[in-house]
């Protein structure tokens, strides 16, 4: 991974310089709060609920040992013992005190990490697909073009105060596994007829109260004018997305007033006078780069290690584990393994700070020293050996993070909600929890097949609730926590927005209703169809009749 | 005399900013004598009329946010100054609005932070071509306004190019392998 030179670093240690004179200065009241309010958020810091929150920056999801285990370190010495891994890949601290958020940073800074513009109006932590450099569908890895527009965007001088928070993703795999299409600037890494590098760009996406799928902007913009031509986006977007109403300001809602071609052609205007600019890249500087993600020194190994073959047939347990959290990997004799995080007795992506210390020494013993954080908020062990995997199972098993559930119905993604989140509606944790619960039987688990249900709190949609299979939204109605439920959403290369099946529920509603809805699927799916093939086949109208069927009509609609 | 940081030093300032309050017009706003910046409006009206003061280097041009820089690029030669106001701090078109009159329009001279300007955004002002920062009337007493000179240099070697640093740090610098 990324190692940082003298420059990055210094600008990492500038960065705590700065931010612990701006506190000094905000506590001996020279800050007003309202001035104080976007420095902070800028380092990552919410005032919250109960304390304030602050959200550090994982580029790309990529994390070393090290740095996972100063993050358990911080989360003992500054905070309860526990952190939570959140759906853009990056990792909160809830209960952290305001004195000493400067401490942590300077803490962070010692092993290259911080919490730079992972809040805030400007272009935040850039994110990709966690299976970067080891899946067996990509196409180009993106790990190098994130590190890239990491920099470039890290204390941009005329994009610090955008009208609205940016979020910028990037895929290199046939398969998207970022959510390009959910972003401001959706980035998929392409190659030409010649075999030249470049980017196909998608423009405009974004979840939230507007949810609405990224247009392309550009079918192939060579690689080094990736830079200048995000430039010329970025500044159409700071001189004329609007600043009057915080609910239209994402740039979405700049694409959608003036239509994609109107949009394209002021960006092609603007990228006329900066392309060939200074900030067009160099061979070397893409060199310099992607040197730093070579692949690791992987062994030659047969692409299928007796011993675990042996196990697998021994235990129906591992290879339960096996079938829902390992992946094929690029290489033979090695796998991609998924730590999960879901279990019905604590929130989605939480992980204790013993834990944190667990998983390290895994990546050490088992995975070159790294590991990756998906935005379903579960860790990835990217280059495991075969001959490996049965131990870390059992070691993972018994730290509670081998729930052989990834991608079904209690892999839940769920954003903090109502008990941490100052914005909330309602709380989204308990629900996931409830779900959890009541799926608790791994056969029945198991037979359902490939599910995801998305949990937020309000329209801000931090659990993407659009793109699950089933979405769950809280919403208020007369100071009431109320749940509306979505089917047919979908992430990936078909990403499309689910449909709401009519009145919201209560809480305690809401397990019925989840099983309900996968009842019908059970009765109706033929075979090998996953829920989400059985709701695009027959449409939402089954599900919404079964549903209701038997529940007294008492509920309004709640607002959409 | 207010002070403000000229290139890195505090400096007295006699040039005036003129805003037009409700009920005037820039047509009809009485301009003090000595050096003054006007709004965009004044400037655009009364142009013809203000000739000889113009000629004598007396008058400059403010913009806002939403006034775009290209609307005074015929008369850049004649500006000693174009300043640029930040009605809030956080509303950002003010960097886009430098960007272009330094390295779109070729303006050399004096370029003006006014309004919302504080010294948490002193560095990002500097790369993006403002020479002088006028924070607001009464906002730092003077050892806090020498203190804020220091946030002129928070990031001493950042990635982007700029105004400031016309290269990006890659081109800059030979950064090691
Ligand atoms: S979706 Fe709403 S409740 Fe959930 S974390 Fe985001 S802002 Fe908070």
């Amino acid at each position: 991974m990324y190692q940082y030179d003298q420059y990055d670093q210094q600008l990492v240690d500038e960065r705590v310089a700065q931010f612990r004179d701006q506190t000094r200065r905000y506590l001996a009241g020279e800050l007003s709060d309202d001035e104080f309010r976007p420095l902070r958020l800028h380092n990552g810091l919410y005032i919250q609920r109960h304390a304030p929150m602050l959200r550090v920056a994982i580029p790309y999801g990529l994390l070393s040992s090290r740095q996972l285990r100063k993050l358990a370190e911080i989360a003992r010495r500054f905070d309860k013992g526990y952190a939570h891994f959140t759906t853009r890949q990056n990792i909160q601290f809830n209960w952290p005190a305001l004195e000493q958020v400067p401490e942590i940073l300077a803490e962070l800074a010692t092993v290259e990490m911080h919490a730079i513009q992972t809040s805030g109006s400007c272009i935040r932590n850039i994110t990709s697909d966690p299976f970067a450099g080891v899946a067996g569908d990509e196409v180009i890895d993106p790990r190098p073009w994130c590190e890239i527009l990491r920099q470039w965007s890290t204390f941009h001088p005329e994009f610090t105060f955008l009208p609205r928070k940016f979020k910028i993703a990037v895929n290199g795999a046939l398969e998207d596994r970022a959510v390009i299409r959910a972003h401001d600037i959706g980035l998929e890494l392409q190659r030409d007829e010649s075999g030249e590098t470049g980017f196909r760009v998608l423009v405009g996406g974004g979840l939230g109260r507007t949810p609405i799928i990224g247009e392309e902007i550009a079918s192939f913009v060579p690689w080094q004018h990736i830079l200048t031509y995000c430039e010329a986006i970025l500044r159409v977007y700071n001189r004329y997305g609007r600043r009057d109403n915080l609910y239209k300001a994402r740039i979405k809602i700049l694409v959608k007033a003036l239509g994609i071609e109107a949009f394209r052609e002021q960006v092609e205007a603007e990228w006329a006078h900066l392309k060939n600019g200074p900030s067009t890249l160099t061979e070397a500087e893409l060199a310099r780069v992607a040197g730093h993600f070579v692949d690791p020194a992987y062994q030659v190994l047969p692409s299928v290690d007796r011993d675990f073959e042996r196990r697998q047939a021994d235990s129906k347990a591992f290879s339960a584990w096996v079938n829902r959290n390992v992946r094929a990997h690029k290489k033979p004799g090695y796998a991609i393994v998924t730590l999960s995080t879901k279990h019905h007795r604590i929130a989605p992506g939480d992980v204790t700070a013993e834990q944190m210390d667990q998983v390290a020494a895994w990546a050490d013993e088992y995975s070159f020293g790294e590991l990756r954080v998906t935005h379903e908020q579960n860790l990835v062990l990217a280059d495991v050996r075969q001959a490996d995997l049965f131990a870390l199972w059992q070691q993972a098993r018994d730290a509670g993070l081998a729930t052989p559930n990834i991608g079904l119905v209690t892999d839940i993604i769920s954003c903090p909600g109502g008990d941490f989140c100052n914005l909330a509606n309602a709380k989204s944790i308990p629900i996931a929890n409830a779900i959890q619960a009541r799926f608790d039987d791994l056969d029945y688990l198991h037979d359902i097949g490939e599910i995801e249900i998305n949990i937020s709190g309000c329209m801000n949609a931090c659990g993407h609730h659009h793109v699950g299979h089933i979405g769950i939204l809280g919403v208020d109605k007369n100071g009431q926590e109320w749940y509306q439920v979505t089917i047919g959403g979908s992430q990936g290369n078909d990403t499309t927005l689910g449909k709401v099946i009519g009145p919201s529920f209560s809480a305690s509603e809401m397990p019925d209703v989840v099983e309900q809805l996968i009842t019908t699927y059970l009765a109706r799916r033929h075979a090998d169809e996953r829920f989400i093939d059985t709701v695009r086949r027959i449409g939402t109208a089954p599900f919404k009749q079964d549903v209701y069927a038997d529940r007294q009509p008492q509920r309004k609609v709640a607002n959409a | 005399m207010p002070e403000i940081i000229k290139n890195g030093r505090i400096v007295s300032d006699d040039w005036q900013v003129i805003t037009l309050p409700e009920g005037e017009t820039a047509a009809t706003i009485a301009l003090p004598a000595g050096r003054v910046i006007v709004p965009l409006a004044v400037w655009q009206t009364r142009r013809e009329a203000l000739a000889a003061r113009i000629d004598l280097g007396e008058i400059g041009v403010w913009l806002d946010g939403t006034e775009d820089p290209l609307a005074i690029a015929a008369d850049l030669a004649r500006l000693p100054v174009v300043a640029i106001r930040f009605p809030k701090f956080s509303d950002g078109r003010g960097y886009s609005s430098a960007v272009l009159l330094r390295q779109r329009l070729g303006f050399g001279r004096e370029m003006r932070a006014i309004g919302d300007v504080l010294r948490d955004q002193f560095n990002y002002l500097k790369r993006c071509g403002f020479d002088a920062l006028q924070p607001a009337e009464g906002r730092y007493s003077r050892p806090q306004l020498e203190a804020a000179i220091a946030s002129l240099n928070d990031f001493s070697q950042p990635y982007q190019a700029s105004v400031a640093d016309p290269k990006p740090l890659f081109g800059r610098l030979s950064r090691a392998a």
